[in-house]
């Protein structure tokens, strides 16, 4: 018989282990926020990082290791995010009906998220490289990572921040959003993808169709305008 | 199944292409989402074929977060200094962007005099 060591550091060596991982521990947090009737709090993505995270912890396994198996998924936000395209052409009509509306929320949703960070983080006295990863949190990773490089901050730091601020869009819009009685799904739906782009989009689509329709344009315009937005911002306050 | 997923990818392939050979601070996948809607807008027989599959990956979009996510976990030490500042900062600012972004938006749905 093999040893159980051989046999984990075989396994341990491939993607197998921590692509199936993944899978499972979603499948798990999914089933538990489906049963607690998609509760804001129980955030598949919150409690799936939470499962993963003591396992690679206790097994000493590096990230890079992880995500040699957890590539395969990573690399479908690609595709999905072409894929969003199907519900915005779906939702065309009633798109049709709120153009005027979309496009101011979209800029000052977008302001807010950018100048907002900023200045708060300011007032923290946070020093400009800090201030300057924080900046373009709210907008999908891939134009983040690549306005925090070019104004000279911390790629890392962004990256981490960008997650961090889509698990707390998508934990908080709801509950907010019930607080102000606020029952217009397009609206709900299209502040979350611009405050918290695809995390928050993900939510919305577990909450209403139409909202999901409607996060993903505000996730999809708010890309190209915090690219042209935060460098524009931190160039005035900071 | 295929052939939609092949869609899926030689839009965002064409968007990445875009994004590159044009210098966009755009990524890629945006632009790939903007060419399917404009395919979609012109050829509406696409949707059947693209539409099942979409649904079905963004049914799971949640999934395709956690590797990113579980990166945060093996980074957090980058948030160890001035975690309590940003921490203040990130949630802030997220509920001010979506009291704001849903602020305007019904508000100029009423000035506007567009559908409830």
């Amino acid at each position: 018989m093999t040893d159980v060591t051989e046999i984990w550091s075989y396994l341990a060596a491939r993607p197998l282990l921590w692509l199936t991982c993944t899978v499972v521990a979603y499948l798990v947090a999914d089933r538990i926020s489906l049963r607690l009737n998609r509760h804001p709090v129980a955030n598949p993505v919150l409690l799936s990082v939470l499962f993963i995270a003591p396992l690679l912890w206790l097994s000493g396994t590096p990230y890079a290791t992880y995500f040699d198996g957890a590539q395969f998924i990573h690399f479908l936000l690609g595709p999905a995010t072409v894929a969003l395209a199907v519900p915005l052409h779906a939702n065309l009509a009633k798109i049709r009906d709120s153009v005027l509306p979309l496009i101011a929320a979209l800029f000052a949703g977008s302001l807010a998220a950018a100048g907002s960070a900023i200045v708060i983080a300011m007032a923290f006295g946070l020093p400009d490289q800090v201030i300057v990863s924080i900046s373009p949190k709210s907008t999908t990773a891939p134009v983040a990572l690549g306005v925090s490089e070019a104004l000279g901050g911390s790629p890392t730091l962004t990256a981490v921040l960008v997650i961090l601020t889509g698990i707390t869009g998508a934990v908080v819009v709801t509950p907010l959003m019930n607080m102000l009685r606020i029952e217009d799904w397009r609206a709900r739906g299209f502040a979350v993808g611009v405050a918290a782009h695809g995390i928050g989009t993900a939510r919305a689509f577990q909450v209403n169709e139409t909202a999901g329709a409607f996060a993903g344009i505000g996730l999809a315009l708010n890309a190209v305008l915090t690219s042209i937005l935060a460098p524009i911002l931190v160039a005035l306050l900071l | 199944m295929l052939t939609p997923i092949a869609i899926l990818l030689v839009c965002q392939l064409a968007g990445e292409t875009a994004s590159r050979a044009l210098g966009l601070p755009v990524p890629g996948p945006v632009l790939g989402l903007l060419l399917l809607f404009v395919v979609l807008l012109l050829r509406p027989a696409v949707a059947r074929s693209v539409g099942p599959v979409a649904q079905r990956i963004l049914a799971h979009l949640s999934l395709l977060f956690v590797p990113a996510g579980v990166g945060v976990m093996a980074q957090l030490d980058v948030l160890v200094r001035d975690w309590f500042a940003l921490g203040v900062t990130l949630v802030a600012s997220t509920v001010i962007s979506l009291l704001v972004g849903v602020g305007t938006f019904l508000f100029v749905l009423r000035l506007s005099g567009g559908s409830r």
